[in-house]
């Protein structure tokens, strides 16, 4: 049978997608827990949401939510650090602990045949973790070490630079590992106190998915976390609400330069302070961005990589946080196109506000790759929980994911045009190029940009 | 773990693979081809990797970007090269599968008509970024190319690193693009998975359709690339930017699925899989002379390698971790694995294998396994025998192992800070890399 090669095949009928039932419940204790269904394999998910991440950390203090977390698997209840690790390990759980900006997250995936055993110990983590001096001083040093390591990592050292530029003393500054100096100072009592004031059933939420009823699912989390009783809770002011200050004398068409003699690359950020997560634009911003440089048809990686060959991939991405988080293009570009790539990314920039505005085209691409493939995003039990941990974290409606594709698909080109000249400044952009200073500065005259200014790392 | 599937031969020697998965109405495309970096030649690296990105770039009947109608169709994909095979893969709607067919035999039976100059220049200049953005700017991005470097004689084919020596790169040309994809991107060298919300019969039917007039293309040059043998340790030393002093001690090991493969994997678990795994207890959580510490059986299809890597604690040498690496592999022999550690092994393999087995697509996922095993194995049902190889090891069979391949024939790489060759091992020469 020979084929039609003369043009592409047509997609059918889209396949009905549903998505799982939904269960929320609140424990006595106040723990906020979620349960999905989801049978295919026999494995557990469970995801705890704290909400305390790295902007919580006190001013003089970076890095105690991320050194906190870190504790969290270093022994709890009676067991020490070796212990408990054996004990997960024999249980054949996986456990993953990530600090961001407005949360610490806890993930472990179990056979489901020990999810009972496994979750307890997950909660006793939780719960109870010893804080022991001995631990602290360990991980701490291990911090430590990799602040050093991060020195010479070109993305670490520009998301970096990018982040303090952009925010100042803001809680969103800084990195999740804080600073060498911070880490130095601090004590044993401080991560211990930081978990008794901020780890409180009522901050914190368990979602739970896999192969086992929403019956089932519910009583192994509340077996595990429901007889939790905190010493010491009390409410904490949300720092995400508190509002960006300008920062540095920002003036637009400034580069700020980190020197870093022999790079083979320049690693480049370039943006602004964004939005919330909250914001009614989030679907016209998540469309807007496909089109401008969050895939790889989008404007600046065509540009950049597919027609300038200058770099592996450029990229753009709005972080969605509970406060404004960035907006910034990443792009690690060869040194003597460096002042040419920002050039052409800036432009790309603008010309999505103005001369060049989304096209119905555009439009239909962007928002098909995100509406039409939706149903891969809920494929396993672990991209179910982190899935629900954005609504556990955003306060976002339980039919959320159900009204995601017919609000995507209500959007036109002029929404997103307007997002777009609402949302992007490219009279506001911070640029920071980590690189070699005498391989650039020819590409900076030739692109007709002016003098980087020098900082330090 | 049963993974049923279905195996058909077309007659031009593409091996079709259907697994029926309908939890999630999604299906999975994925296509490999049997050559990799270890079919390139000395001073001609780097080929196979960028032939990979030239696949994206269109062919004769849609001579325009991949990426862009079947992500309009909803789908992801992207593709990877090693040293034994390069893979493709897309994830599409259940409704869009025909797309992906339609792609990927366009691809492979009609590429070299929509090759251009333009194109392969600017590919390879994409390739160039990438090699400075993951090895050259990359604190100890070079280590895995002087590791291989000393491990391989320069004409063999691990000796050199898949994305290629940068001189080869830019030295490619057009016409061995071309020898290249009539060599080796044939049917008779390809094998196809499909997995998801389809049903096997239309699967199979689709694949004759879109693939089955294609030509078989020749017979593929055989690979010789036997395990060399090294006289005692061979100390090399890289400077790199980097803060921390760290060490790679590496060792000849058995191929992909060969006697005593699955038992180094279990090994290198015993020493440094976790927190209370020997070189993590005793380096960096007991002494504190390591900030990291890793160990890995590194298969592929000819000839592999094992590797243990650990990261100096400021102040601390790397002869220091030397000797307690040394200290732990002996004890490995005097003091065999626990019936503990046996457990938490087996439970760790049994959870991996299950893990990777959630999705359909993607690398890993079990379009993707069924095709490994196929290719590597004819066998696309593997997966029992695979576990089983994990489930049914015992202390002394990882022993055994232990005392056959870990012995003091072996590369020590120090990777030291500029300036500080005094860090690396006593006796160390300077390492090949480009």
């Amino acid at each position: 049978m020979a084929v039609d090669r003369s043009a592409l095949p047509r997609p059918g009928i889209e396949p009905p997608f549903v998505f799982p039932e939904i269960r929320r419940t609140r424990l006595a204790n106040g723990l906020d827990v979620w349960t999905v269904e989801h049978r295919d394999v026999p494995l557990v998910s469970a995801l705890v949401l704290i909400r305390a991440g790295a902007a919580f950390d006190p001013s003089d203090r970076p890095g105690l939510a991320a050194v906190t977390g870190d504790l969290l698997d270093e022994g709890c209840g009676e067991l020490d650090a070796l212990g408990l690790h054996d004990k997960l390990g024999r249980l054949g759980a996986q456990l993953e602990t990530e600090v961001g900006a407005d949360a610490t997250l806890l993930g472990m995936t179990t056979l489901a045949r020990f999810a009972n055993e496994a979750l307890v110990l997950l909660a006793e983590m939780i719960a109870s973790p010893r804080f022991d001096l001995r631990d602290f001083d360990r991980v701490r040093d291990l911090r430590v070490n990799r602040l050093l390591q991060l020195r010479e990592i070109a993305p670490a050292v520009a998301e970096r630079t990018f982040l303090r530029l952009l925010y100042g003393n803001h809680p969103y500054g800084h990195l999740p590992i804080g600073s060498e100096e911070s880490l130095r100072g601090m004590a044993i009592a401080e991560p211990a106190a930081f978990h008794r004031r901020m780890y409180d059933p009522s901050r914190i939420s368990v979602i739970a998915a896999g192969n086992a009823s929403h019956d089932e699912l519910l009583r192994l989390v509340d077996d595990a976390f429901g007889g939790w009783r905190p010493d010491d809770p009390h409410p904490y002011p949300d720092p995400a609400a508190l509002p960006v200050t300008a920062t540095a004398s920002l003036e637009s068409d400034r580069v700020f330069m980190v020197q870093r003699p022999g790079a083979a690359q320049s690693e480049l950020r370039i943006g602004h302070v964004g939005v919330s997560r909250t914001s009614p634009d989030y679907h016209a911003l998540v469309t807007l961005n496909l089109v401008l440089g969050g895939q790889f048809v989008s404007r600046i990686n065509t540009n950049l990589r597919e027609r300038k060959g200058y770099t592996y991939g450029a990229r753009t991405t709005f972080d969605f946080r509970r406060g404004a988080g960035p907006f910034v293009l990443h792009a690690s570009v060869q040194p003597d196109a460096t002042g040419e790539a920002i050039r052409e990314a800036i432009a790309e920039l603008q010309a999505i506000r103005s001369e060049r505005p989304v096209t119905t085209e555009e439009l239909e691409l962007g928002r098909a790759s995100i509406t039409r493939g939706y149903p891969r995003n809920f494929e396993t039990a672990e991209q179910v929980t982190r899935a629900i941990a954005q609504l556990a974290l955003y306060d976002l409606p339980q039919d959320y994911f159900t009204q995601f594709v017919p609000t995507i698909m209500s959007l036109t080109p002029d929404d997103l045009t307007r997002a777009a000249m609402e949302h992007i400044h490219p009279d506001r952009l911070v640029t920071v190029v980590v690189g070699d200073r005498e391989k650039i500065d020819g590409s900076f005259v030739g692109a007709g940009l002016g003098e980087p200014v020098a900082v330090a790392d | 773990m049963d993974i049923p599937f279905t195996h058909q031969r077309l007659d031009n020697g593409l091996d079709v693979i259907v697994h029926e998965d309908r939890g999630c109405p999604i299906v999975a495309v994925n296509v490999w081809y049997h050559v990799g970096s270890k079919n390139e030649k000395r001073g001609r690296t780097g080929f196979a990797h960028l032939f990979e990105h030239l696949m994206f770039e269109g062919s004769q009947h849609y001579d325009q970007g991949y990426f862009r109608p079947l992500q309009e169709a909803g789908g992801v994909l992207n593709g990877s090269t090693n040293a034994d095979r390069t893979n493709y893969w897309e994830v599409m709607p259940a409704n869009a599968v025909e797309l992906a067919l339609w792609m990927e035999s366009d691809r492979m039976g009609y590429l070299l008509p929509a090759l251009t100059v333009a194109k392969f220049e600017n590919q390879r200049n994409v390739v160039l970024n990438e090699r400075r953005q993951n090895y050259e700017n990359r604190p100890y991005g070079l280590a895995g190319m002087a590791i291989a470097a000393a491990l391989y004689p320069p004409d063999h084919p691990y000796h050199w690193m898949t994305i290629g020596a940068a001189d080869d790169l830019k030295a490619a040309t057009l016409d061995e693009v071309s020898a290249f994809f009539r060599t080796y991107y044939r049917p008779r060298n390809a094998s196809l998975a499909l997995a998801g919300d389809i049903e096997t019969a239309r699967a199979i039917d689709l694949a004759a359709a879109y693939f089955g007039d294609l030509e078989a293309g020749p017979e593929v040059p055989p690979v010789d690339a036997p395990t060399p043998r090294l006289d005692g340790e061979r100390r090399v030393v890289l400077e790199d930017r980097v803060e921390l002093p760290r060490l790679y001690i590496v060792w000849h090991s058995p191929a992909l699925f060969a006697e005593g493969d699955a038992h180094l994997d279990l090994v290198a678990e015993v020493l440094a899989g976790g927190k209370t795994s020997r070189l993590y207890r005793r380096l960096v959580y007991e002494r504190r002379i390591a900030t990291e510490v890793a160990a890995s059986q590194n298969s592929r299809e000819s000839s592999s390698s094992f590797q243990i890597v650990a990261t100096a604690a400021p102040g601390r040498s790397l002869l220091d971790l030397e000797s307690a690496v040394a200290e732990e592999l002996r004890r490995f022999v005097d003091d065999p694995p626990s019936q503990v550690e046996i457990e938490r092994c087996r439970a760790q393999a049994e959870a991996h294998f299950v893990h990777r087995l959630q999705t359909v697509g993607g690398f890993g996922g079990k379009s993707d396994q069924l095709n490994a095993y196929n290719v590597f194995l004819g066998a696309p049902g593997f997966f029992d025998r695979d576990l089983a190889r994990y489930t049914e090891a015992s202390a002394d069979d990882l022993r055994r192992a232990c005392l056959r391949w870990l012995g003091s024939e072996r590369v020590a790489l120090s990777v030291v800070p500029r300036g500080r060759l005094d860090f690396a091992l006593p006796g160390s020469e300077p390492a090949a890399v480009s």
